[in-house]
């Protein structure tokens, strides 16, 4: 199982470059999801992710903040981060369906990246105990970023 | 064509440094803290944490030092000896210690830093009990030690046997680890003079240890910052001592080869 599961993921960079569709399953009580042209097309619940929740995830300290290494447009929050771009302006750049693979696993699109995968629990040396075979949003916390990152539009 | 390759760093370095390290734009040179673009982790601090640093009577990591230095002259074990008793006056014996250290030791066949050396020394010599990895009094003689070799250049044996030590470290340095899965380069060799939230990555040296961290408001070793550094990337740390963080040590201490050492400095 797991070693499937490992292979599959090991294969999700050169498959994401390509045009084909694959089916990532990434670790028990996950859920599946399809890469198609550098994107995730389909959400991974049935709940409409909700932007007011998502502002608040991508803030929190317990969940590896976007602030870390972006800045956003929250002022309330001090010390953005400004490794990666900025990120006022994303959802014009991008539809929803390729924020949704960005935030997953950004490595599908770029593996030299070193922004983290918010939604893949395989592949990794040494994960801290607490955090293993978790990853760090769930399903809906992926899509309730998702959700308000696409709000962000240039004006 | 040697000649061109230097200018074209040392212009890269300049480059480098005016446009990322925050408060040095008055200084004239990096001296003593730059040798050939590695840099201490002074140079990414401001104006008022160096000056902390830089005044003895204000230092918070010279009590660090002070403490030390009672401990150093301090009889423990049966036979009622202290370091001073074999070493004498630290300020000569143990002048440029800190500086070779972590090393191989055919004993253990392994290597030791400092902190180990300390301990075996209690536990062989004097027969005493030794200190808890972080404890006050580890921290201080550390301290103590450390202080002793102030200004002089990292300089770490890599050769012999200490080459596959050495090796391991370069390894563990370059490997992601952690639910983040970044390796410790893409920090402090990638991201060097960005803002990671309210910190300002460096280049990660040693050559400051033990550190007072005004945020722990604590004196901190070089495997505490090591294990820190691994829990930030969500990875499972090694403990203080472990032979993976003593190969770290060792790489991470050569990587800073001729820094100054600055201990107890201040970082933020
Ligand atoms: C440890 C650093 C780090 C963290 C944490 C991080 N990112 Fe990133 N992100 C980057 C970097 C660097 C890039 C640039 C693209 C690359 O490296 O391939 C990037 C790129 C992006 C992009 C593509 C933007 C563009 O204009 O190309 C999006 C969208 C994004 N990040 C969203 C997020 C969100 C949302 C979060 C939090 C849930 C987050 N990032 C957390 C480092 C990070
Ligand atoms: C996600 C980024 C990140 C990674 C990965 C990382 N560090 Fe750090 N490290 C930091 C930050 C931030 C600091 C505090 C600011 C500074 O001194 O650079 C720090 C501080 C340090 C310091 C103290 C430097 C000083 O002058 O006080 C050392 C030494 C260090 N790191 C070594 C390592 C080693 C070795 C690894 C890998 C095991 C590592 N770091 C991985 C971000 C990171």
């Amino acid at each position: 199982m797991t070693i499937i599961r490992k292979s599959i993921a090991a294969w999700l960079p050169v498959l994401a470059a390509s045009s084909f569709i694959v089916t990532a399953a990434v670790g028990e009580g996950l859920v599946n999801f399809k890469i198609e042209n550098g994107a995730v097309p389909q959400p991974l619940t049935g709940e409409p992710g909700n932007p007011a929740r998502g502002r608040q995830i991508v803030r929190d300290m317990n969940h590896v903040t976007c602030l870390i290494c972006h800045s956003m447009p929250i002022p309330e929050e001090p010390d953005h981060g400004e490794i990666g771009p900025p990120l006022a302006g994303v959802g014009s750049r991008f539809t929803a369906s390729e924020l949704r693979l960005r935030l997953i696993d950004p490595k599908a699109v770029n593996p030299a990246t070193i922004m983290p995968s918010y939604y893949r629990v395989s592949n990794f040396m040494r994960v801290g105990e607490s955090f293993r075979d978790r990853p760090i949003y769930t399903a809906q916390q992926i899509e309730d970023v998702v959700a308000y990152l696409s709000l962000l539009k240039d004006n | 064509m040697p000649a061109v390759n230097t200018k074209l760093a040392a212009l890269l370095t300049a480059i480098a440094t005016l446009s990322a390290v925050a408060g040095s734009a008055a200084d004239v040179t990096n001296a003593p803290y730059e040798i050939d673009g590695r840099k201490s982790g002074y140079l990414f601090m401001t104006p008022a944490t160096r000056s902390l640093q830089d005044d003895e009577f204000q230092n918070p990591g010279m009590f660090a030092v002070e403490r030390g230095r009672e401990l150093w002259n301090q009889k423990d074990g049966p036979d009622g000896k202290s370091c001073a008793s074999c070493h004498g006056d630290a300020e000569t014996s143990m002048t440029g210690v800190a500086a070779r250290y972590p090393v191989f030791d055919s004993a253990r066949g392994g290597l030791v830093n400092l902190e180990l050396r300390i301990n075996t020394e209690r536990a062989d010599r004097m027969k005493a009990s030794t200190y808890k990895y972080e404890s006050d009094e580890l921290l201080a003689l550390t301290s103590y030690i450390s202080y002793q070799s102030r200004g002089k250049p990292l300089n770490v044996d890599i050769e012999g046997p200490a080459k596959p030590f050495f090796e391991e470290g370069r390894k563990f340095y370059d490997a992601r680890r952690g639910q983040l899965d970044l390796a410790c380069g893409q920090c402090h060799d990638a991201l060097v003079g960005s803002k990671l939230r309210g910190d300002v990555i460096s280049q990660g040296q040693l050559n400051g240890f033990p550190i007072h961290r005004l945020s722990w408001r604590a004196m901190v070793s070089r495997h505490r910052i090591f294990a820190w550094c691994n829990t930030s990337v969500r990875a499972e740390p090694y403990a203080a001592g472990s032979p993976e963080y003593l190969s770290l040590e060792l790489y991470v201490a050569w990587r800073g080869r001729g820094l100054p050492i600055e201990a107890p400095a201040v970082r933020r």
